[in-house]
């Protein structure tokens, strides 16, 4: 477990996730397609789960006892994919190959060509369950490791994520932390229009989750509620994490469109402008 | 299916040896598993005194895990335990193991070659009076069709045992299709079941029965009628589906002028379709595919609806004896 961090570690980190951004939106743009919306919004919490959360070792992707992450919207591979590079999975240019063919970055996460990924997603509502999978796994092993997944917000519409729900709730899988990228939006327009997800905080703590509700953007939070998850005991914790899709681009900010849409090379150039500025 | 009496030499031989449901067979094998290997979990989704898992649940109650009904998430954390080195038994219903699941089937045990193995129980028409809800005979097409996945479908209680001790030292993703009903034994007292090898009886000259699972004892009883009839029918127990053993599907199309599949499964997309894939591309043979045509089950019990369906000794008597006018 980590000390307190101080306003350095936090600066640090905010400076990741930028970096994390500015990975995240060259690789899209050099692809021509992809989820640029979903992976910008949540570039705070994986920049706090890979570079202060988690334990794991690049040079050994499978080491027993690492950490595990689950990218259950596996839509928002740029972002997993900018982490791992930046973690030192794999050297940076290969992100140039994003979606390409013969690439192992492939348009959705897969495990078989890419060290550091756990496992294949990209059809939602499932990652949840294989991250209890594996929750269950390390407690049999009596391994301390942890488990996170990070579900959109979209996401939570497939019946499955509640079954996987209640498995972690009645298995009392506490070494497991969840958490929603909670933008709002979904490809057909804003969530609670397409179908009503709200109360998402009540539906998990009715569930038997540990639930936390925090800004998604602000790392001090972020990181906080990761160490207040450590803490709980008998229970799976969610971080609701309440975020703006797009987010760190002014003009990508809140727009639907860009849920499955890459930046034009115009585009980039002005996103690149904003975020070093 | 009851205790169906066999009238065929084998039969009588094996009459003294009781007949057993294959997942009864699956119950005891988990067991002896469970006491060899560790790493062995077990998966359910509320189903798990149908299924027989229930006995490894008692004995091994830390390594068992009931879902509640819930087949998607069941295979999902199948999948998850499965990625920390353990070996999990995941079983339900065939219908709704491999339909209500197949996506995550799809998705993650087979797209990243899991070392998943997948017992259903409760297969095909004999199920009986729970009805077409109930009766999957479409599962062996819904898991052939995926990459990296093996599909075995034991014909008897000790096919079924030695099945299951040869998946949990095989690494990738498994599809075992067991039944409700007991079935008489047909594999021989020196049998030993390989993945992807078949077992022939005898190989006829003039028409050879490939069939799977509760199908075999029946075309065995089939092939006797035949021979007292002065026709030669073979008869190969086809257990692995997939990967299929098509140098003795070679073999036996050379040496005969009919090929009869026989499957308690819908002739679209099974052992049928499977045969015929091949035997049509390396060496046209008139094929004639027994099983349920196009349609689904309904309640009754195991012997009428095997009845209902044709899927009986005196049809596929009728069947070949037409075929070879």
């Amino acid at each position: 477990m980590r000390p307190e961090v101080n306003e350095s570690d936090i600066n640090f980190l905010k400076e990741k996730a930028k970096i994390l951004r500015i990975e995240i939106l060259k690789m899209l743009t050099e692809a021509g397609s992809g989820h640029t919306g979903g992976s910008l919004s949540a570039a705070d919490i994986l920049t706090a789960l890979y570079f202060y959360k988690m334990r794991h070792n690049p040079k050994d992707p499978v080491w027993r006892e690492r950490d595990r992450f689950i990218l259950s919207k596996g839509h928002a591979a740029p972002v997993l994919y900018a982490a791992l590079a930046l973690s030192g999975y794999f050297d940076k240019p290969l992100l140039k190959t994003l979606r390409k063919l013969g690439s192992p970055l492939q348009g959705h996460p897969c495990s078989k060509l890419l060290p550091g990924v756990e496992i294949s997603t990209g059809s939602l509502g499932q990652g949840l369950s294989i991250a209890n999978g594996i929750a269950m796994g390390l407690k049999l092993d009596g391994l301390l490791s942890r488990v996170y997944c990070l579900l959109g917000d979209g996401e939570i519409q497939e019946g499955q994520v509640w079954e996987a729900a209640m498995t972690a709730a009645h298995y009392k899988l506490d070494n497991l932390c969840a958490i929603i990228d909670n933008n709002g939006l979904q490809i057909d327009g804003h969530c609670c229009d397409v179908m009503y997800i709200e109360p998402i905080v009540k539906k998990w703590e009715a569930f038997g989750w540990h639930v936390i509700d925090i800004n998604g953007h602000e790392m001090k939070a972020i990181v906080n509620a990761l160490n207040e998850a450590e803490t709980i005991k008998e229970k799976p914790t969610m971080i609701v994490a309440r975020t703006i899709k797009g987010k760190g681009v002014s003009f990508f900010e809140g727009k639907v469109e860009y849920h499955g849409m890459a930046p034009t090379h115009e585009e980039l150039e002005k996103a690149l402008e904003e975020l070093e500025r | 299916m009851g205790e169906r009496p066999s009238k065929t030499e084998q039969g009588k031989k094996s009459a003294e040896k009781k007949s057993v449901a294959t997942r009864d067979a699956y119950g005891e094998a988990l067991l002896e598993l469970g006491k060899m290997r560790r790493d062995i979990v077990v998966l359910d989704a509320d189903l798990s005194g149908s299924t027989k898992t229930g006995k490894f649940g008692k004995a091994f109650p830390e390594r068992f895990y009931n879902l509640g009904v819930s087949e998607q998430d069941m295979i999902g954390a199948a999948s998850g335990l499965s990625l920390t080195g353990k070996l999990p038994f995941a079983s339900t219903f065939a219908i709704f193991e491999t339909g209500r699941a197949w996506e995550q089937i799809r998705q993650t045990v087979c797209y990243s070659n899991l070392n998943v193995k997948l017992v259903a129980t409760h297969s095909g028409i004999t199920v009986g009076e729970d009805g077409a809800s109930h009766q999957a005979i479409e599962d062996v097409a819904l898991m052939r069709v995926l990459p990296n996945m093996t599909v075995i479908v034991p014909s008897d209680a000790n096919e079924t045992r030695q099945v299951i001790h040869a998946i949990a030292d095989y690494y990738g993703p498994v599809y075992v299709r067991l039944g409700r009903a007991k079935v008489p034994p047909v594999t021989p007292d020196d049998y030993q079941f390989k993945i992807g090898r078949a077992y022939t009886f005898h190989t006829g000259k003039d028409v050879n029965i490939v069939a799977m699972g509760i199908m075999v004892s029946i075309a065995l009883e089939a092939a006797e009628i035949l021979k007292n009839e002065g026709i030669d029918a073979g008869v190969i127990n086809m257990s692995t589906v997939k990967p299929l053993d098509t140098e003795t599907l070679l073999n036996a199309s050379k040496a005969c002028r009919l090929i009869v599949t026989a499957e308690e499964h819908s002739t679209i997309g099974g052992l049928g379709s499977a045969v015929s894939e091949f035997i049509s591309e390396h060496r046209p043979t008139k094929i004639i595919r027994i099983g349920i045509r196009d349609d689904f089950g309904c309640s009754g019990t195991s012997e009428e609806l095997l009845r209902l369906y044709g899927l009986t000794a005196d049809n596929i008597v009728k069947t070949v004896k037409e075929a070879l006018k």
